[in-house]
Formats: C-alpha cells, structure tokens, sequence
C-alpha cells in the first residue's frame, strides 16, 4: 500500500492553506526528516517533512495550489518493496479529501449535553450529612481562652506530632519564632529538619513545598504576609490547584499555604490587601479565612489533613485576640460550612475574617433599635456554603454582605449573585456590601480609617435594607 | 589570582601567596564516555529510534488535527533523555520536566500508547485526556511531569529533591529545563536553597540553542550556562547532549556526586531541536542549512548506528529494531485514534480529592 501524504495543519485552526512549493519531485527517494514541500498560510510558511521512507510515487497537488484543504492527500510515497510507477498508476481512487476526523458533537447534541452536565453538578445540600455536622462540644468542656496566634500553634504542632510528614517552611518560622510569634516554640519541639526556615525567596519555597507536596509530604508553607505571596502565586495556582485535575485524578498536592492577610495597621499600600477574592476565584483551591480561635484552630487542623490545596488566610490585627477554645484532644471543624455567629430574625450579615467582628459590633447597636441581625461567619470561602446564607435570608429576607477587602469582583460580588440567582424570590430588599473605599490603601492615619469599613456604615445599610 | 588586592590581604594569604590558585571546594571529576556492550547500545538505539519515531508521528496526527493545542516534539535531543535516564534507579529517583515531557516519560518505559491517547485528548491517556501534552504524570513511574510554565519545574523538583532528603528514601531528583528556563529568577532561587539544604538534585538544562525564536546569545549574558550555578557553589558539568555515551558518562557522575551527599549538581546538555519550539512555530529564525548540518553531522542515533555497524551489529539486528519500533508507533497511533474522548461527566471530576 502506498502511505498517502496529507496536507498537514499547521495550527489548530487551520482549516486549507497554500502549497506553496515541492522540494521533490516525481520519482525522489525521501527519508524521515525530508523537507518535502512549503506550506503557506497567511499567517507562516512552514515545511513539511516526510515521516516514512520511500519514494515519491505521485504529486497530487501541484505547487502553487491555493485553498488546498486540510486532510487532502497531496502526494503518495511508495513505501521501501513498492513499485513507485504502480503505486501511481493505481492511486486515484484514494486521492480523495480526506477531512481530519470530526471528534466534536453536533451543535444539538452539544447543547443537550451541556444541559445534562449543568443537571449533573451538585445541588446546595448534597454533600454528605456527615461531613456538615459540627463536631459536638460535650456538655461541661473546659473552653479555654486563648489568642488566635496560639491557636494557629496549636493546630500546627498538633499535626506535627501525629503525622511525620507535616512540616513548616518559611521566612522566620525557626529562630526567630515566627515574624507575628505564629510558630513559637515549633522550633524547640521539632527541630530544623521539620521547621525551617527560608531565604527570602517566595516563589522559590511555594515551589519547593508544592513539589514536596507533589511526593507525598504534607508542608505548611508561611509566607510572612500573603502580600508577598503574589511573587508565589504561580505556584499556588498553576502548580497546586491545577496538578489533580491535569493528571486525571493521579497526582495530589496536599499543601497549606498560610500567613497574615488584609490590611493590617499604618503599613500602606502594598502591604495592606485581601487576597481572598483572588483566590476563591481558582477552582482547585480550598480558601478558608477564620475569625475566632476556636475556628483558626479547627480549621487548620482541616486543612492540615486535607488531600488538597488550601488557601489559609490569616489576619495580623485578629493575632491578639482572645476567644473561647474547647479543650478537646482533637478539634477538627469541616472545611465548607459557614457559622451562624449570632441569631437573629430581621437581616443577615454576612462576612469572614475581621469582618465578623464589625458585623457582629453593628449587630449590637442595631439590636437597640429593635433590629435583630443574624451574622454569619462564613470561615470557608471556597467552597461557599451557600445553603447556611441562602437559609438565613429565606429567614430574613434582607443581606448586608460586609468585606474587609475591595467591592469589585470580590466575595460580597458572589454573594450578591447568589441571592440573585437563588435566593431572589427571598428578597425583600436589593443586597447592599459594605466594603472598603475602592483605592490602594493609604498611610495617613484619618484616611486608612476612612477607606476601611466601619461598624457605622453596616448599621446604616442593615437601616436601609429594612427601611428603617 | 591576578595581583594582590592590597598589603593587608596579602599578609592575610602569608604562605599561601605564590603558590598555583586551587579550587577551594571539591570539584566532581571530569566525566568519561560511557562504555557500553553491543546489547546496551542497541537498548539505546531501540529508546531513541522510539522516541523519533514517535514524535513524528505525533507530528503527523496533529497535521492531520487530531492532536490540538500545543505540541513541543523532541526530535534532534533524544540522546539527552535515554542517556540520563538509562542511570537512574526508577524505584527510587523522580523525574520531573517541561513541557516538551513526551520523551522523557517514553525514556522511562511509560506505555506509548497511553502518551499517545493523552495527546489525541482521550479518556485512555494517561491523564484521562484531561491534561494533554504538557501535563502527563505518572506517580507510579515518580514522573511528575509535565509543567507548562517555564522554569516552574525547577521549584518543584527542589521540592521533590526536599521530599527525598527528608524522609531519607535515598533517592534523586532529576530536573531538567531547558536553555530559556535558565534565565527565570525561580531557578536560582531554588538554586540556592538547594545548596543551602544538600538537596539530591541533578539540574538538567537541555541547550537546544533556542528559547522558542530567541537564540541563547541573544537572551544570557553568561552562555556558558554550565556555569550558572556557580555563584551558589553548584559545580556544572558540560557534556555533548548529541552523544547518548557522553550524556550516560555525565549521569554517572552526577549521579556519584549527589548520593555522595554533596549536593546539588548541574549538567549542560549541548543538544539541538531539529522541529519548530512547536507545532505552530516555523522556526524562521534560522537557516535550513543549520538544521540540515546538525542532521548530517550530529545525529544522536545516526552516531549510535554507526557505532553499531563498526561493532558488528547486523544490518538485519537494526532492521527489525526499526520494524518493531514502527509497529509499537503505529498501535500507539490506532490506539489513540479510536479510543473514544472522555466521558462528559469528566468534566467536573478531579478538582479535588474530598468532598467539602
């Protein structure tokens, strides 16, 4: 059988092109790597090379063809024990257009399809029960109070002493006991081989932990502020939270990416910003973002053990708070549910990280007015736990959504568009956000305070959506 | 040491002055061609003449459309992979690339088949044809691919070199990258930790002479990128990436170096793409000529045949070595035509492992 030439494609899109010029004629003996012929299209020449060895039997097509199709035969090639004169002589009835293999559906049958995968994705509520309970607090525990930089500790060196795999890398994360005191002590307890510290490096030890990761370790890499992290955030994205898909479910990247995230106090500009959007945004990723300590410890304790990669976003001016913290052995919280922080019946806030205790400060001065808010803490923000907010505001029929971090395309923006898409009959009133002013942070001290959020602004838009 | 900086640092060296400069660390020794029997020989011969095979008939399958997207073939550098790869112990060393990734996993014994159904997008692939020609991994093999950003590999085999040290399973990490990826800043970042941390490591830059359109003395004020570890105390090593001896003699030295618990070391392979970077490319930045000489003069398996021959390899050995290949293609070509695309449901599978 003569192997058949076809007018190759010189990219994805090509569909018919040039043949510009033959380099062989009738009757020439080609091998693998012959440059055969010229190609053109009105983007790029290219050359097209034999593959097989052989003879050149028949020039189909001859130079100088426009709107030559792809898939079309252009030559055949005697192959090694053929006659070239009879493979030419016999060839015409092969020397049809042969179309590249359509592989892609009707348009008809495409839009079915598309319609059953969007039936196909998981309903609000379907996870399974047993990962939406909270874990049971017995009667009686001792809580303990506690900062939520301990906290953090706690949940670290916890893991650290069950599973030999987990380790923390980072600028200041040994010696110097972390650069916000978050892995004090770490160092005493498990030594440099399991507590390291860095050079000041970011992109280079996000890519070091993630491979580490990818060989079945489990690091917890601190970047000092998640600012920083943006010299990382290739790895965080391209590596980490795209490997388990890229490989068909084979290869896993079970990392911690944690640090101190959002403004923190008079540090300006580039120092000051809520990276959580950012990261929500990327499929593949697990975004948590606590306020209270029992939850920063429950919560990275989660993520610890999680098989995936998770976005753990700390907040500086929250380090030094206190909280109540069950004494339990091993508090672990579930990874995707929101927290009702308070109840309440006339209007729900929402929001995460420092936001909570603004939200939950304005719900305070709005209970004297006779308006009882419901907060809810919604600690996961990827995935969103769409059915405690959409719950909530089937209760109250009102949504402030409140955001240490820019308005535009941020958390509060995918809230919004929940309530539009599946909660709009819920409404009573638009959902407003309260975010900060949509400018890079500035130093002065009267201007940082105002281009963040402020308790007064979420009483004012809770007055508004209630008509108050 | 050219002159004396000054009187303080000459009293400083005392006796030492005058005498011949010496490095002042341990250099790894000067790597010899490896000697190889005929049977190993025509292993090499078999590995490469697959991967050349191979690739052009991926080459052939994307004119025909049925591979899309971008597709970065080895052909001209198959020496590089089969040499460095044929020292490895697969049982314990990973391996870790780019994305021009099709010949190292063929140099490692991953099933042609299932590489050539990843590149065709079907469920067969070794990546269920969701990660394409870039992103192919096999854990099993400890290749870890695959990685489409330039020098992003680098860190990751850092890491992967880390995980070796750590859990002292003895192993190595090979990286390799190529003469573009050498310029990214990630590199010596992780360079530097490398050494810092006497990581098991081999750096691997394949010197195919172009970062896509751009020639390497276009782009590296250093061309001698051997020499690009220097300033964090990794020796380099130089070695003809067309000769799969010379490239096997370097992996044994390299190899001796890092499981003697020296650290990090970085080879240079001199190799040379005789495609376009992809299939999109024209590769109008250089002559025919060139292409043509490097073909003519250098070709990793032409040597190796000739080499054969002059050792008494029969015609009919490398005949039916050339059969054999040309069958394994040609399934691995049927094989990823007719295997049918992923399943729909696929689409939303393997974001991530748990259920949240």
């Amino acid at each position: 059988m003569p192997i058949e030439l076809k007018m190759p494609a010189l990219s994805p899109t090509m569909e018919e092109g040039t043949l510009a010029k033959w380099l062989v004629k009738e009757g020439d003996t080609v091998t693998s790597g012959t440059i055969i012929a010229e190609i053109e299209t009105d983007k790029a020449t290219m050359e097209f090379e034999a593959v097989d060895e052989g003879t050149i039997a028949k020039i189909m097509i001859p130079e100088g063809t426009d709107e030559v199709k792809v898939g079309t035969v252009i030559a055949l090639l005697a192959g090694e024990d053929e006659d070239a004169d009879g493979v030419a002589g016999g060839a015409h009835a092969s020397a049809v257009n042969t179309q590249p293999a359509d592989i892609s559906a009707s348009p008809a049958e495409d839009a079915q399809a598309q319609q059953a995968t969007l039936n196909a994705r998981p309903k609000i509520g379907e996870a399974p029960a047993s990962l939406r309970v909270e874990p049971e607090v017995p009667e009686g525990t001792e809580m303990v109070r506690t900062t939520v930089r301990e906290a953090l500790r706690d949940a670290m060196a916890e893991e650290m002493r069950k599973d030999d795999s987990v380790f923390v890398m980072g600028e200041e994360v040994a010696e110097y006991q972390g650069a916000y005191k978050v892995t004090q002590g770490l160092l005493d307890e498990f030594g440099p081989r399991r507590v390291i510290d860095t050079p000041i490096t970011e992109y280079g030890f996000a890519g070091v932990g993630t491979g580490a990761a990818m060989g079945g370790l489990r690091p917890i890499i601190e970047f000092m502020t998640f600012n920083f992290a943006m010299q990382a955030i290739d790895h965080i994205i391209n590596s980490a939270a795209k490997t388990n898909y890229m490989s068909g479910g084979q290869m896993r990247c079970p990392i911690v990416f944690r640090g101190p995230n959002g403004a923190a106090s008079r540090v300006g500009a580039q120092h000051s910003q809520n990276f959580g959007p950012w990261y929500a945004n990327v499929p593949g990723l697990i975004v948590i973002s606590p306020y209270s300590a029992a939850d920063a410890k429950g919560l990275l304790k989660a993520a610890i053990r999680s098989q995936d990669p998770v976005v753990f976003l700390e907040n500086e001016l929250l380090y030094g708070q206190t909280f109540d913290v069950p004494k339990l052995d091993d508090y672990v919280l579930p990874i995707g549910k929101a927290r009702i922080a308070r109840q309440g019946t006339d209007v729900t806030l929402v929001s995460y990280s420092i936001g909570v205790g603004v939200a939950l400060d304005a719900a305070a001065k709005l209970a004297e007015e006779g308006i009882e808010a419901e907060v809810i803490d919604l600690r996961t923000l990827r995935p969103l736990d769409k059915e405690t907010v959409l719950r909530s505001l089937a209760k109250t029929n009102r949504m402030v959504c409140v955001e240490e971090g820019w308005p535009v395309c941020s958390i509060s923006s995918e809230l919004m568009a929940m309530a539009m898409e599946e909660g709009f009959d819920d409404l009573d009133a638009p959902v407003l956000r309260v975010t900060n002013v949509d400018v890079p942070l500035p130093y002065a001290a009267n201007l940082e305070k105002l281009a963040l959020i402020k308790i007064s602004d979420v009483v004012e838009a809770a007055r508004k959506v209630c008509y108050r | 040491m050219a002159k004396p900086a000054s009187s303080r640092s000459a009293n400083a060296s005392g006796a030492a002055a005058g005498t011949p400069a010496t490095p002042n660390r341990e250099r790894p020794s000067e790597p010899q061609r490896h000697h190889a029997e005929t049977t190993e020989l025509l292993e090499y011969y078999r590995q490469m003449l697959l991967i050349r095979r191979f690739e052009e008939r991926a080459g052939q399958l994307y004119g025909l459309g049925l591979i899309g997207g971008f597709c970065h073939l080895y052909i001209g550098q198959e020496a590089v992979a089969v040499g460095l790869q044929s020292a490895l112990d697969p049982n314990r060393d990973s391996v870790i690339t780019g994305y021009r990734d099709h010949g190292h996993m063929l140099a490692y014994g991953i099933d042609p088949k299932i590489i050539m159904a990843e590149l065709t997008g079907r469920a067969a692939g070794i990546s269920k044809g969701k990660g394409g020609s870039m992103h192919m991994f096999s854990v099993e093999r400890k290749f870890y691919g695959g990685h489409g950003i330039v020098g992003a590999q680098v860190s990751l085999g850092t890491g992967l070199a880390f995980k070796h040290k750590y859990s002292g399973d003895g192993g190595v990490c090979m990286a390799y990258f190529g003469d573009g990826a050498a310029n990214q800043g990630q590199v010596y970042e992780s360079f530097n930790m490398a050494q810092l941390w006497g990581l098991p490591i081999i750096y691997v830059i394949e010197n195919n002479q172009y970062a896509m359109g751009t020639s390497v003395n276009r782009s590296s004020a250093e061309d001698q990128l051997f020499r690009r570890g220097d300033s964090f105390r990794i020796p380099g090593l130089q070695v003809d990436g067309m000769d799969v001896l010379a490239v096997r003699g370097a992996a044994t030295t390299a190899l001796e170096w890092v499981r003697g618990g020296k650290g990090p070391i970085l080879l240079e392979l001199k190799t040379y793409r005789y495609r376009g970077h992809s299939m999109s490319d024209p590769a109008k930045y250089r002559s025919r000529e060139e292409v043509q000489s490097v073909r003519e003069k250098s070709d990793p398996i032409e040597a190796i045949k000739r080499e054969l021959q002059a050792g008494g390899a029969s015609e009919d050995d490398l005949k039916a070595i050339d059969k054999d290949i040309r069958q394994i293609v040609t399934e691995a070509a049927d094989f990823a035509e007719q295997m049918p695309e992923p399943d729909r449901s696929e689409l939303y599978t393997d974001v991530l492992v748990e259920t949240y």
